[in-house]
């Protein structure tokens, strides 16, 4: 995918988020650090295009939550700024890549300390499979085949596939 | 293993890193649900075996709020009446499952010994060692400092009261200034250390003379059994020269901040009044002293087998004499 694919799969899926709510009504997006941050941006830049309304935008550190806390060094990257109450919004979590799953479930679970949400919906630039936990988006930008020990990079200029480089 | 015995033993970069986590940690207390499931599991005890309320209580709510187990054990309800050793102590409750000793003795080094004969297997957390070191206060009082102000450097920091008996003193001059700071230490000749080779501090018994360059004024309590020794003629002299009246406080700049780690004495070293001012961030300290402590124990808990503080020796830092 280069930048235009980029920036097209942000405008189908804003498109797809206000179809499926009838509308922006208590929409909030949330972008997980690091990766999600920008990408909810995006999304709800062109949201805001779309509709007229720019719903707010969140973010949140999920490292807290992960399940790998003492088996490996996971230290928290930003701050976690969620400016409205969750109690009843539909939540639309933002990703860049959805692997196996486990920070998706980390942020379900986080998301609890703020309330609880009518809805939460998960919208992704890339599903490269190998889901290790019944996770799955409501919202895609590609699906890309990957092996395992592949990378994926996603930025706004594209998206990337590498190997991981073995020092 | 890690362990957080003196702040001799960190790097500006390893307390930038606390300070950066302890951010993570002040955002999680605001939450409706203010409590992570980071160190579930993890058991971690208060070993103390001398009074303390804030410490132990910050400790506590820190350990909770990471969802750690907790347990305490306090000398007063204790098989220390009946004559165990503090090693028997420890090694007992090692054999029960902990992962980190919260350690506060009247004794300096105490931490250092424990660490050594645990060798490594438990963390250890030095909560007050005598007259020597506390860490985690120190590293909550930069904190606040760097919350209000943005940065340490360049800071012109006064310790004012009695240096001699303080443990909040001495790791608080390190962590000054090994993030940048200019350390005064204010107290009459009687309650400073007999020797201050190696500190890099200036001193002065004149606090009318520092106030009007501090940014910071941080009084230290005065602790009433000082009387007793004659280290000071009487509390009201003491007031007369030490204490930080409303008066002084206009000597002070516009933005300098008044700190103080608790308990206070008001009326003693300052003024009722001057507690309740809105420079003085005494409150600020205490709430920043749980996101802190969070830090802290997810440092050295929640990272597996990672090296987080200093090296791996125990090396007993050289006690100086301080008798009384």
């Amino acid at each position: 995918m280069d930048a235009d694919d980029v920036r097209r799969a942000i405008w189908r899926m804003a498109h797809e988020v206000i179809e499926r709510n009838h509308g922006l009504e208590s929409v909030v997006l949330v972008g997980l650090q690091t990766g999600g941050v920008g990408l909810a941006e995006a999304l709800a830049g062109a949201l805001g295009e779309i509709d007229g309304t720019i719903p707010p935008v969140g973010t949140l550190d999920v490292v807290m939550f992960r399940d790998d806390i003492g088996i490996r060094p996971v230290l928290p990257e930003e701050v976690t700024d969620i400016p409205v109450d969750l109690d009843g919004a539909i939540v639309v979590l933002v990703d860049d890549v959805l692997f196996t799953g486990r920070t998706i479930r980390a942020a379900l679970d986080a998301l609890n300390a703020y309330g609880r949400p009518r809805a939460v919906q998960l919208a992704v630039m890339v599903d490269r499979g190998h889901r290790e936990l019944p996770i799955r988006p409501d919202y895609v930008g590609k699906n890309l085949p990957t092996r395992r020990d592949e990378m994926v990079n996603v930025s706004p200029q594209g998206v990337d596939l590498g190997e991981v480089v073995k020092s | 293993m890690n362990h957080l015995l003196s702040i001799a033993d960190l790097s500006r970069t390893d307390i930038e890193q606390v300070h950066k986590l302890t951010d993570t940690f002040a955002e999680v207390s605001k939450r409706s649900i203010p409590k992570v499931p980071a160190l579930r599991g993890k058991n971690v005890v208060w070993l103390f075996y001398e009074d303390s309320t804030r410490t132990r209580l910050s400790f506590e709510q820190a350990a909770k709020r990471l969802s750690a187990d907790t347990m305490t054990f306090s000398v007063g309800s204790s098989s220390v009446k009946k004559g165990e050793s503090l090693r028997d102590t420890v090694l007992t409750i090692e054999a029960m499952g902990v992962d980190a000793l919260v350690v506060r003795h009247a004794s300096a080094g105490v931490p250092w010994q424990i660490a050594t004969w645990l060798e490594g297997r438990v963390s250890i957390v030095n909560a007050g060692d005598g007259w020597h070191e506390h860490p985690t206060q120190a590293l909550l009082d930069s904190y606040t400092i760097r919350e209000e102000r943005g940065s340490l450097d360049g800071m012109h920091i006064g310790i004012i009261g009695d240096v001699k008996h303080s443990r909040v003193a001495r790791s608080d001059v390190l962590a000054y200034t090994t993030l940048g700071a200019e350390v005064t230490l204010v107290a009459p000749p009687t309650l400073l250390p007999p020797s201050l080779a190696g500190w890099p501090v200036r001193v002065t018994h004149d606090l009318d003379e520092v106030l009007p360059t501090l940014d910071v004024a941080y009084l230290l309590r005065m602790q009433q059994e000082r009387m007793t020794e004659h280290l000071v003629p009487s509390l009201r002299e003491y007031t007369a020269r030490y204490g930080l009246t409303r008066r002084r406080v206009d000597a002070l700049q516009d933005d300098a901040l008044v700190m103080h780690p608790g308990p206070m004495n008001r009326g003693v070293e300052i003024s009722a009044e001057v507690a309740d001012l809105p420079r003085s961030v005494i409150i600020d300290q205490v709430r920043n002293g749980v996101a802190t402590r969070m830090a802290v124990l997810y440092l050295l808990l929640g990272q597996g087998v990672a090296k987080v503080f200093g090296s791996d020796d125990i090396t007993v830092p050289e006690l100086q004499e301080v008798a009384g």
